[in-house]
């Protein structure tokens, strides 16, 4: 069969809670991340992701702590992004349970944080986060901040090689033009990553219908990352899998017989 | 009781958990007599060859798992920590070849495939009479890695195939190892740990 592409539910985390928007009617408690995490688990989520958003290093604190319960209780890997600044931060989350972590912003900033958390913890541990947009430079995309409103000043095809070179273990890019559009996947700028980089690149933003997903792995995408679809109750995971096996993608059927 | 043994590398508690998952009593532990005498040991392992090596001969990890070797007892080592109970490795050798624990005479090698680190849910070929896949030869594991073994050791194999084909599990007498994570590989590596414990 070789190797599953994943589908990847991201939640966004805040003091101990799940926010944005979620639809899900069979929950109690429909913020809480470590019921949450167990209902995407048995849904066929591949990998979970949590994004921190929290404003206060108190609320990061307590990110800690649901990262700390839900790695004790769902045993599938957890990827962990949002206000991560150093080695110590890295190492803090890693010690409570994530496997990975995500980092955007500080290695923007700082580019050696990426060789520096690479030589302690090992590639595999580090995504880079990508927020792109169509733009006039060279290759045609750049890398923005701040949610894709301000330019980062750099080339998203040149940062994602760097980034590699420095030694990210995989990439997640995020399109800021077809975020939360539900249009679909910026499968040019898939196909343009992809072509410069060598390790596994999970791609974000659009995913509206159950084709785009599709799309996506064409373009080669490995994982497909996506919040408010899955939020909304606008696809089950186990829909997207099913619709993925039918089209003849390899995907991971966890059921046991 | 089962011990899982604690060299520096990486958190260990969710592991903790999963193994306990399987009804047993569970400690992390860097502990020698309670690493000799517990029912099963757990070698786990993240990061680089040399650097797991180096923790690991820190506690004295490599002569706890040749006396338990030497002794039939029952040893997992998992990922990183499978590979270095092989003779060598060649991850960031540029100075000769990174000694491991000498359990099995064969090299991790890097693994030849366009997409590195293989990382993921991979599924898994079985050759010999597996009792560690017993029910689950069907299921995906979730793989991190770009070494691996690729030759041909112990009485059961699982085979997995990024690029090219790869050394994913072995059992051999008391020792079992898989390069794979169970302990992250959802139900199919709850029920593979499970399957492990029964052997203890």
């Amino acid at each position: 069969m070789g190797l599953s592409i994943r589908i990847v539910p991201c939640l966004d985390v805040t003091d101990g809670r799940v926010v944005k928007g979620v639809n899900f009617t069979d929950l109690v408690d429909a913020g809480d991340p470590v019921e949450m995490a167990n209902l995407y688990n048995l849904e066929g989520a591949d990998e979970l992701t949590f994004l921190d958003i929290s404003a206060s290093s108190s609320d990061r604190e307590t990110t800690l702590d649901v990262v700390r319960k839900t790695a004790e209780q769902v045993f599938i890997p957890l990827t962990v992004g949002g206000g991560i600044r150093s080695v110590a931060d890295v190492d803090r989350l890693l010690r409570a349970g994530a496997d990975k972590v995500s980092i955007n912003t500080s290695a923007i900033a700082r580019p050696e944080l990426i060789a520096e958390i690479a030589d302690r913890f090992g590639s595999q541990v580090l995504v880079i986060s990508v927020d792109a947009r169509r733009a006039r430079t060279e290759s045609g995309f750049e890398v923005t901040t701040h949610g894709g409103r301000q330019s980062a000043g750099l080339d998203a095809l040149a940062w994602v090689e760097k980034a590699c070179a420095l030694g990210a273990g995989e990439i997640l890019l995020n399109s800021m033009d077809a975020d939360g559009t539900r249009a679909g996947y910026d499968i040019g700028m898939i196909t343009a990553v992809r072509a410069v980089s060598k390790v596994p690149l999970i791609a974000s933003g659009g995913a509206g219908t159950l084709e785009d997903f599709g799309a996506a792995l064409d373009a080669g995408a490995d994982a497909l990352l996506a919040a408010s679809v899955f939020h909304f109750g606008i696809h089950r995971i186990s829909d997207v899998k099913k619709y993925l096996t039918a089209q003849g993608y390899s995907i991971r059927n966890n059921r046991i017989a | 009781m089962i011990a899982i043994l604690d060299y520096g590398s990486g958190n260990l508690r969710s592991a903790q958990r999963a193994f306990e998952r399987s009804g047993s009593e569970v400690v992390v532990t860097s502990d020698r007599d309670t690493a000799l005498n517990a029912a099963g040991l757990v070698v786990p392992g993240v990061g680089a060859f040399a650097a797991c090596m180096r923790g690991l001969v820190a506690i004295g990890g490599d002569e706890i798992v040749r006396a338990r070797v030497a002794a039939k007892r029952p040893t997992l080592g998992i990922c990183v920590g499978m590979q270095i109970l092989f003779r060598d490795g060649d991850e960031h050798a540029n100075d000769g070849l990174h000694k491991g624990v000498g359990i099995w005479q064969e090299s991790i090698t890097k693994l030849v495939a366009p997409i590195l680190p293989h990382m993921g849910w991979n599924s898994v070929e079985i050759t010999g009479q597996s009792t560690l896949f017993d029910g689950i030869a069907d299921q995906s594991f979730y793989f991190v890695h770009s070494y691996a073994a690729k030759a041909s050791i112990g009485s059961a194999q699982a085979w997995t195939t990024h690029g090219e084909k790869f050394l994913s599990a072995v059992e051999d007498g008391a020792i079992c190892a898989t390069q794979f994570h169970p302990e992250k590989s959802g139900d199919a590596g709850l029920q593979l740990i499970k399957n492990w414990v029964g052997l203890l």
